[in-house]
């Protein structure tokens, strides 16, 4: 058996109503889980990205890629594993002020996730923080103790290490080709 | 032009601008507008009013197969629409273009669960290539284009237009322009030069080739880059079902049908050969059997337009992504003049059993009642091979598959990867619209029949000649085939009693004959055959008559059952 790993799912697309409920069936339909779905605007003008992570093999995700592509307002879609990409997620965690304030070190505590208090008032405290998953939790665990009193984490977006959006090359050429065919 | 006209005269006035010339459909409370304008156009486009939408929606699909143009449909909302989703996902599995338009509640009502509303773009956005609301009279032309150059280009389907009616009974400046380009879509991939130089390599040194082509060789026009590929390479070759009539049966490399019941020499060649090379198919479990056992020595070279097609069921060697007539071109082209002739010499052994074995005695039994292969057979003949067959689901299917021959292509309608019982009758119906000079001839099961037995009155109404032979067993016939031999006998809900055909042939006013024994079937299909009106051949065939030779489900292509208790050996 092919290993199954966790994958980073950037899909580029235009802007169209019901696309997102078409991508997360290609999911859905082969069995995989979505573990988190951002969608937002890029940085070009009209063109909106969603990112989904999944566990999946190799080809299971290929082939789901290819699915998503083929809808025709998707631009491109790639897929990721976490060392080809910068991550990120944010959560946003609610605690009792009072309860807050008996804590010893919580300067020390904030600087050790680089959280940071957003907003405070007499009755509650939200503390905010982006970074991997696993210290979101980890933060999660020791706030606990506070007793939290709501807690949220966003989907993943994530940035390729290549120097620019990676569709930006295929839309040039696109340009290209629509301007011969005029 | 620039005069102000309603939405609903731009959707017509786009249609024309897209060279459509019939529209099968049913008019409904939040398409009123647009029936209405029809009353402008009708001298330049034919409304053919079916009896169901589903009706409107695989006449839709076998006009667009003859064609080759997107066929279109106009139905309503909310029931309208949902009646047509097994046709548009017939017509997504089998790649059919089709544009459907379906009326839509005024914006204001949208998601109040008005009258009739139904989330149509949520419920076919998994089962269309494209599909889109239209809110503005002002989209109305824009998305038109689009939807035909979606729906024809590429790996062509279905598109749905939901079109509300505010924005067909609105004004709009009405201008019209052709779409030819859309960034995010690539219809025509270019095959990429490295994969066709791999492929060229392998096809120089293969000793045992062997093509298998599907839908893909109609669709892209490729018939004649195949025929010249298979000539110069020497390879012979195996269609899909529904890559049937891209070549003429009596074409010298042709070997046939593969799949579950296909011809015995293409299925057991598919695992002798060095070298398959797989056009324009997509490797569907019905031509495979199980994946594990198919092919597994041979190299395979995968041509298909369909980007997510190569590598998702079997992992080609080498992969071309692009139009079939252009790489067959390309690949004839640059590679050496093959000569295979003990290979394709070979493919006879296999040929000579099935003829003894199943061939033989299904189109010349010597007594007992008649037999589904005989009446294919007969229509082939007494036709001369020139009709356009159409097929529903089951026996009926894969006999007339097994036994039609043809001469010219675009000639064997049938829904094939979806399977959908029902399909036959409309897509006749579609099929002889979009070709009324040739003979249509339907096959249907006494069971298919009646899922879209309504049509009928659509062929009365319009006085459409097509000729509907019900090879009639009393039974849902595969099914029963399948209790027979993987589920102990055991004939649960597969016994029918039927219609008196006759009646319902009196009630629609159209010719009737039936035929109970041998010595009636010539006769009676050659009056069948004899004139342009529409005609019911009612043909009782043996009751437990089985579609042979089969390979199991489970099995792979070489494990072939010759009849319910004897394997194929070679």
């Amino acid at each position: 058996m092919e290993e199954v790993k966790n994958y980073t799912v950037l899909i580029y697309t235009e802007n169209q109503i019901g696309l997102l409920a078409q991508i997360s069936n290609v999911f859905t339909r082969r069995n995989l889980s979505i573990w988190s779905l951002s969608a937002g605007a890029s940085s070009m003008e009209g063109i909106h990205t969603i990112t989904i992570t999944t566990d999946a093999t190799e080809r299971k995700i290929r082939d789901a890629v290819r699915q998503i592509e083929k809808r025709v307002d998707v631009i491109k879609a790639f897929f990721y594993t976490d060392d080809k990409i910068v991550y990120r997620e944010m959560a946003l965690y609610k605690l009792p002020t009072p309860r807050l304030l008996d804590c010893e070190d919580l300067e020390g505590l904030l600087a050790k996730y680089n959280a940071r208090i957003v907003e405070m008032n007499r009755t509650f405290t939200v503390i905010q923080k982006s970074g991997h998953s696993d210290l979101t939790s980890a933060l999660y665990e020791e706030l606990q103790q506070f007793g939290i009193l709501q807690f949220v984490r966003s989907g993943r977006i994530a940035i390729t290490r290549a120097q620019q959006e990676p569709v930006f090359k295929f839309l040039q050429k696109r340009e290209k080709e629509r301007l011969n065919k005029q | 032009m620039d005069k102000t006209i309603t939405g609903s005269e731009a959707l017509w006035l786009s249609l024309l601008e897209e060279g459509a010339d019939t529209v099968f459909g049913y008019p409904g409370g939040q398409i009123m507008p647009v029936y209405d304008s029809l009353i402008k156009f009708q001298d330049r486009i034919r409304h053919i009013l079916v009896r169901h939408e589903q009706g409107a929606i695989h006449a839709a699909q076998g006009y667009a197969r003859v064609k080759g143009t997107p066929g279109v449909v106009i139905v309503t909302s909310g029931p309208g629409a949902t009646n047509v989703i097994t046709g548009v996902a017939d017509a997504m599995t089998d790649s059919t273009p089709v544009v459907v338009i379906t009326g839509q509640v005024p914006t204001s009502a949208l998601g109040t669960d008005a009258f009739q509303e139904a989330d149509v773009t949520g419920l076919t956005g998994l089962i269309t290539k494209w599909n889109y609301q239209i809110k503005r009279p002002e989209d109305i032309a824009w998305a038109v284009s689009r939807a035909f150059y979606i729906s024809r280009t590429g790996r062509p389907g279905p598109v749905v237009l939901d079109f509300t009616k505010d924005a067909q009974v609105g004004k709009v400046d009405f201008s019209y322009k052709k779409c030819n380009f859309i960034r995010s879509y690539i219809p025509d991939p270019k095959p990429s030069p490295k994969a066709v130089r791999e492929a060229v390599e392998l096809l120089d040194s293969a000793k045992k080739p062997f093509v298998v082509f599907g839908q893909g060789i109609l669709i892209s026009h490729a018939e004649k880059e195949l025929k010249a590929f298979l000539t110069k390479g020497d390879i012979p070759a195996g269609s899909t079902m529904l890559g049937l009539s891209a070549l003429p049966d009596d074409f010298p490399l042709y070997q046939g049908m593969i799949g579950m019941h296909g011809n015995i020499a293409p299925n057991v060649k598919t695992n002798e050969c060095d070298l398959l090379i797989a056009v324009g198919m997509r490797f569907d479990d019905r031509v495979t059997g199980v994946i594990s056992k198919y092919a597994p020595q041979a190299k395979v070279i995968h041509i298909d337009i369909d980007h997510a097609e190569l590598g998702k069921i079997v992992t080609p060697d080498v992969a071309i992504c692009g139009d079939a007539a252009k790489v067959l071109s390309s690949l004839t082209e640059k590679m050496q003049r093959g000569s295979h002739a003990e290979w394709v010499k070979s493919f006879k052994e296999c040929r000579d059993i099935e003829e003894e074995k199943v061939i033989g005695p299904e189109l010349r039994p010597a007594e007992g009642p008649v037999r589904m292969g005989e009446v294919v057979d007969m229509v082939a003949t007494v036709s001369g091979k020139e009709a356009i067959v159409v097929t529903d689901v089951g026996q009926n299917q894969l006999s007339a598959a097994r036994y039609s021959r043809f001469k010219e292509s675009r000639s064997f309608i049938s829904s094939g990867g979806l399977g959908t019982m029902g399909f036959g009758l409309p897509a006749a119906i579609g099929a002889k619209v979009a070709s009324p000079d040739r003979p249509v001839c339907l096959f249907v099961g006494d069971g298919g029949i009646q899922m879209t037995i309504q049509e009928f009155g659509t062929i009365m109404q319009d006085g459409i000649g097509v000729k509907v032979v019900i090879l009639n067993n009393n039974w849902l016939g595969n099914v029963r085939q399948w209790q027979e031999m993987f589920f102990g006998e055991r004939y649960s809900q597969t016994r029918m009693l039927n219609p008196d055909y006759s009646l319902i042939a009196k009630a629609y006013g159209i010719k009737y004959i039936c035929v109970e024994s041998r010595d009636e079937l010539e006769g009676a299909v050659k009056v069948m055959l004899g004139d342009s009106s529409p005609c019911i051949l009612d043909v009782h065939v043996l009751e437990n008559g089985n579609v042979m030779p089969m390979i199991p489900p489970g099995k792979g292509i070489d494990q072939i059952m010759l009849n319910s208790h004897e394997w194929f050996k070679k």
